[in-house]
């Protein structure tokens, strides 16, 4: 299991357990967290799903993926150097203690 | 209205939507939401893709069972409503009847079934059910036909090539997906699926399913173990025409997605609304119409607006390692400019209409923008830019 922690915009922190496998997205579903939609399913046809990686991970999660930077210029929110889709960020034993930070908007 | 008693029916990924939304945008008054199947809301486009593979169900799932319970959405699943008293202002449900201030109809579609000799031979693709069955048989090497080169159709025969099984397809137009692409997009698509394997029997309708295969209507029988029924979708109206709303293709809507009874909204693929941009009346078979639907009536509940809905469609399909993906809506006979390997735009009187494009989000998404204003770009603006959206 994967320790990941969702702060909200508002300031609402809530810390999950994931599979290692799922993605920071689907994890935010199953767990009910209001600010992540995630409306296409991971299928990067939204930008619903938006994130902003904490500045102590974005080595770890690494570049974006192809087609993300495009997906990120229809986000509701504002887009910042850290900003990923939160369903191409893949969960791993290298990434246990992630935090990601949720935007105002995602639609 | 804020305190509204909303009822739902159907909780596919639209009729959730709008539960969400309503809460979202601080609806205070009950909601029910009614759902057919048994179980969570799924997805269902994963269905004909990745779930095909994987066999993860639980990964389908929209929201989570205590979801419900936090929002105050109260999601009666397994339940088909049998009638709607818009007198009473109720829905009647298995002998009870639930009473509504607003309703709203996210009934969904059903599969179309031809009128084949042995057609209750072959499966189809709709539910989390049906994809159960059809991954069952997917285990053990098989030959397949596919009965309509559409979404689902080529999707299906996509997965089951890649996984090995011997992949027919019959379709009676001419060409693929004839009814929402330009006929270039098609013949990619004919070559991709012919690359990777698959025996394309275009224009060639099927007469019979037996027990060994199709037969086409040419005389050609294509042996088969197992048969998949694609032909399409007929919108679920026979509740919303039972109740004496207006019917036509879909339960129709006006602008602000409001049936014949002002009480009472259609969303999704069973709605027939008016397009924002032709004002034809449309019906739209897509995660899109059906969320966006959805947000727009719950606006309507909540703020008492009276906005008209405007958002631009747009559609995706996987097959194999090409992603199609559509911004806009194209009719058949719009003219197409084949731009480079990747896109095709379409237009209708010298106005961008559609734009199709292939593993090509850059394109599809500035498409998004483009098409969002209130005018459409102009066919010789974008012709002096050599129809490069990306520098509009």
């Amino acid at each position: 299991m994967v320790k990941l922690t969702y702060i909200e915009h508002d300031g609402t922190e809530t810390v999950v357990e994931a599979d290692p496998g799922d993605t920071v997205m689907s994890t935010a579903i199953a767990n009910g967290i209001d600010g992540i939609v995630g409306e296409c399913g991971g299928s990067m046809m939204c930008a619903t799903c938006h994130c902003y990686v904490d500045d102590a991970w974005t080595d770890r999660t690494g570049d974006r993926m192809d087609g993300e930077d495009d997906m990120l210029d229809c986000a509701a929110s504002e887009v910042r150097p850290t900003s990923r889709l939160s369903c191409q960020i893949k969960l791993s034993e290298d990434l246990d203690g992630l935090v990601v930070h949720l935007p105002e908007e995602q639609v | 209205m804020i305190d509204a008693r909303v009822v739902i029916v159907g909780a596919g990924q639209g009729g959730l939507q709008a539960a969400m939304s309503l809460r979202q945008d601080g609806h205070q008054g009950p909601i029910t939401l009614i759902g057919g199947e048994p179980g969570l809301p799924y997805q269902r486009p994963p269905l004909s893709k990745a779930y095909l593979k994987s066999g993860e169900a639980d990964k389908l799932v929209l929201r989570p069972a205590d979801f419900f319970a936090k929002k105050g959405i109260t999601l009666r699943d397994g339940t088909w409503v049998e009638a709607i008293d818009r007198t009473a202002r109720t829905v009647h449900a298995e002998g009870e009847a639930l009473p509504y201030d607003r309703l709203i109809l996210a009934t969904g579609t059903r599969n179309l079934v031809p009128p084949i000799a042995g057609v209750s031979r072959a499966l189809g693709l709709r539910t989390l059910e049906d994809a159960r069955r059809l991954r069952a048989r997917l285990t053990a090497p098989c030959r397949i036909a596919v009965i309509g080169g559409g979404f689902i159709g080529l999707e299906f025969a996509a997965v089951a090539r890649s996984l090995g099984h011997e992949v027919h397809v019959a379709e009676a137009a001419p060409r693929l997906m004839a009814r929402v692409l330009s006929p270039d997009m098609s013949d990619r698509f004919r070559r991709m699926h012919e690359g990777i394997g698959t025996a394309l029997h275009l224009g060639r309708g099927v007469t019979e399913v037996t027990d060994e295969g199709i037969v086409l209507s040419d005389g050609q029988v294509i042996a088969a173990d197992l048969v998949l029924l694609a032909a399409g979708v007929r919108p679920n109206t026979d509740l919303a025409d039972r109740a004496g709303l207006a019917i036509d293709n879909g339960v129709r809507v006006d602008a602000t997605l409001r049936t014949s009874d002002p009480d009472i909204f259609a969303l999704g693929d069973c709605a027939a609304f008016p397009d924002p941009r032709t004002g034809r009346t449309i019906r739209l078979e897509s995660v899109q119409a059906a969320t966006d639907h959805a947000r727009a009536i719950a606006r309507t509940i909540t703020a008492g607006t009276d906005a008209p809905y405007e958002a631009v469609p747009w559609f995706w399909s996987d097959q194999a390692d090409w992603k199609l993906q559509i911004a806009g809506l194209a009719s058949p006979e719009d003219d197409s400019v084949a731009v480079d390997d990747h896109t095709v735009l379409r237009f209708a009187d010298d106005q961008l209409s559609a734009v199709e494009t292939i593993n090509n989000a850059k394109v599809h998404m500035k498409a998004r923008k483009l098409l969002a204003g209130t005018t459409p770009p102009a066919r010789d603006m974008l012709a002096a830019g050599d129809y490069d959206l990306t520098s509009v």
